[in-house]
């Protein structure tokens, strides 16, 4: 195992706190850049996803994970920045600019929902948050005159630098990988700021901060702006993924699906959103795969442990007919998400960092080192 | 005139709805601190439960009422146990999520076991329709109203004069506390979880005969019925109730004198109006922050 001796706040605040880590990311960076030369379309439309949805978990991590303001309505920030791409694009407006544009109306529409979001905070908080999504999910489905309505817009290519982007081609990959990775780093300067720090001091006591200086309010907008502004970003980049974009791809289930990110990842770290970007995209193929192959693998099985043929075949089609009963993906959502907070509340992040202390220490490892606290008393539940 | 007090108590028998779903979410709030984003779909098991008891089996509405109430405040025993219990003081958002992950697992296994049509139970009150002057009021809408107002009476009688509602508003307090002063807690949660399932499920046998029965109606009126609760206060009954109430009265208004589009919306366009007046809602109480 190995030690790190900070001897000056420079050692303590470093990007990369030893060699080991420039050499891990810098082996993962370069699976990345090769990766759309290497694997089918398919996979890298959904690696494309990934990175969208990453960019909105890194976005929701520095509201919910990191200044402790749970939201719901990060589907409508998604949304924002969607349609300002949509429109702008639609007027000749350059891709550089649309870009910036749909950033900076989001995070400002996002500083304005900070503004009310002050004074609230839990459960009042994230029911003004869908109440957001909500009222902008209909504006979009009745500002007919600049939205389309419910029939939706139509999101031409991106064309970059006189070079036409399509959205099935390595270069929006590395677009969208590019915006990812800007956005990690951003983050990661953002939270060994002052302003990071004062997020942070935010999250885990509110008057604590405010006793200590730090001006809660404004650090909130500025965290709400931040979060939002990222989403939107992402919002062009969806947009542009998809090609065609209605009101009702922006509903409620999406802010959940963004929560279920971070939630799966890991809410305390950067890689969460990556890990729970990684599961939310991939489950749909996975899931796809177990419904064509399960059944056969069964049966193979219930022939190996001396079934006959007969009821082998039987097997088959039982476990294909419960396969494709419909519904089921919204089951095996609902339990994973249960199963998730019940015995990995840190994340698959947490369950990396349990295995690799594990390692580590290897014959000392004690399992209550992530234990959790609980706390039973109102009034310490209320910060 | 006649048209506005037409639309005033259709907006009440609505918001009713709204109420009697709300009235779970704050018995669950109000004994255990937990938001329980199931609730909606509590209700729809409920309808479903009294429609296999009704109009499958046949049996007489009223028994197979009593029936689905008593089988939903089992499952709610049953989900408390399973989901709810072990992760009890941990963070709110923790809960949050669990609730949200089990609302999607009940609304999938309803559609598998039931499938996705509308089901209708037929009730005493399908039919009637009360006429005062010219006024027209469905006896089904009446059947809501004077429901909630005798829910809400009854439970508000149990909270706040029975030593098990005392009980519970200690653990809500401060659990730790109340287990000390011999309260059992688990039980005392297990039970609030069985009623807040029973009056779900009442609820979604009420709602039959106006919105019918589908396994993603929970969803839909749970997100009506969410706004209601915050509105007037979570944690407080007779708030929930005015809640739901002036939400339902809200959306037909706005439903029937502005423009479409705003029935949807008008709601939370005055939620977030009142919670940047009064972030604790119309009832709720002020909580004094502390380090």
């Amino acid at each position: 195992m190995r030690f790190l001796f900070k001897t000056d706040y420079e050692d303590d605040i470093r990007l990369f706190p030893h060699s080991g880590y420039v050499v891990s990311y810098g082996i993962l960076l370069a699976v990345l850049l090769i990766a759309p030369y290497v694997v089918s379309s398919y996979l890298m439309s959904q690696l494309v996803f990934v990175c969208i949805y990453a960019t909105v978990g890194v976005a929701l991590l520095i509201l919910t994970g990191f200044t402790g303001q749970a939201s719901l309505g990060h589907a409508a920030f998604l949304a924002i920045g969607a349609y300002t791409a949509a429109y702008l694009q639609k007027y000749g407006v350059p891709f550089p600019v649309y870009f910036l544009a749909a950033g900076a109306l989001t995070g400002l529409i996002g500083a304005l929902v900070g503004f009310p979001a002050l004074r609230l905070q839990g459960i009042y908080l994230v029911i003004a948050t869908i109440s957001f999504a909500f009222i902008v999910e209909e504006i979009l489905a009745r500002w007919e005159s600049v939205t389309n309505g419910n029939e939706g817009m139509r999101v031409k290519a991106l064309s970059l630098l006189g070079v036409t982007v399509s959205r099935d081609s390595p270069a929006f990959y590395f677009l969208c990988l590019a915006v990812l990775v800007l956005t990690i780093v951003g983050t990661l300067n953002l939270l060994r700021s002052p302003t990071g720090r004062a997020f942070v001091a935010i999250r885990d006591s509110e008057t604590a901060a405010r006793s200590m200086g730090v001006n809660v309010a404004l650090y909130k907008v500025k965290s709400f702006a931040i979060s939002a502004a990222i989403t939107g970003f992402a919002g062009v980049l969806f947009a542009h993924k998809l090609s065609f974009i209605s009101p009702e791809m922006f509903t409620l289930q999406l802010s959940i699906e963004f929560i279920i990110v971070i939630l799966i990842g890991g809410t305390f770290s950067l890689h969460g959103a990556v890990l729970g970007a990684i599961f939310i995209v991939m489950i749909d193929p996975f899931l796809t795969y177990l419904k064509d192959d399960m059944p056969g693998i069964i049966a193979g099985m219930a022939a190996t442990f001396g079934a006959g043929t007969q009821s082998a075949a039987n097997v088959q089609s039982k476990v294909a007919a419960f396969a494709s009963l419909n519904g089921l993906k919204g089951a095996i959502y609902g339990i994973i998400i249960v199963l998730f907070v019940l015995f990995e509340p840190l994340g698959l992040y947490g369950r990396w960092l349990k295995i690799k202390l594990f390692f580590q220490l290897f014959p000392l490892y004690k399992r209550a080192t992530f234990k959790r606290q609980k706390i039973y008393v109102k009034s310490e539940r209320n910060r | 005139m006649l048209d506005f007090v037409q639309q005033l108590v259709s907006g009440v028998a609505l918001g009713c709805v709204y109420g009697l779903i709300a009235l779970g979410f704050v018995l669950v709030y109000k004994a255990t601190e937990v938001v329980n984003f199931a609730q909606g779909d509590l209700m729809m098991l409920g309808g479903f439960f009294a429609f296999t008891f009704i109009g499958m089996m046949g049996l007489n509405y009223w028994i197979g009422f009593a029936g689905a109430v008593a089988a939903m405040a089992l499952f709610g025993m049953l989900a408390e146990r399973v989901v709810v219990r072990p992760i009890l003081g941990y963070p709110q958002f923790s809960i949050i999520m669990a609730t949200i992950g089990l609302g999607y697992f009940l609304r999938s296994v309803s559609g598998m076991i039931w499938g996705t049509d509308d089901f209708k139970i037929d009730t005493p009150f399908s039919q009637g329709v009360l006429r005062i002057g010219a006024l027209v009021l469905a006896h089904d809408k009446l059947s809501v109203i004077a429901a909630t107002i005798i829910l809400c009476t009854l439970l508000w009688l149990f909270f706040n004069k029975t030593t098990l509602g005392t009980a519970m508003r200690a653990s809500s307090e401060n659990m730790l506390a109340a287990y000390y002063m011999g309260i059992p807690v688990k039980r005392v949660v297990s039970i609030v979880w069985a009623i807040s399932a029973a009056v779900a499920t009442c609820a979604g046998v009420l709602l039959a005969p106006i919105t019918f029965i589908h396994s993603n109606v929970g969803l839909v009126l749970g997100l009506k019925a969410f706004p209601a609760a915050v509105l007037g206060g979570f944690g407080s009954i007779p708030g929930a109730v005015v809640g739901g109430v002036l939400i339902g009265v809200i959306e037909s208004m706005a439903g029937f004198y502005l423009a479409e589009g705003w029935k949807d919306v008008a709601p939370y366009v005055v939620l977030l109006a009142v919670l940047l007046l009064k972030p604790e809602g119309l009832f709720g109480r002020h909580v004094r922050k502390k380090v």
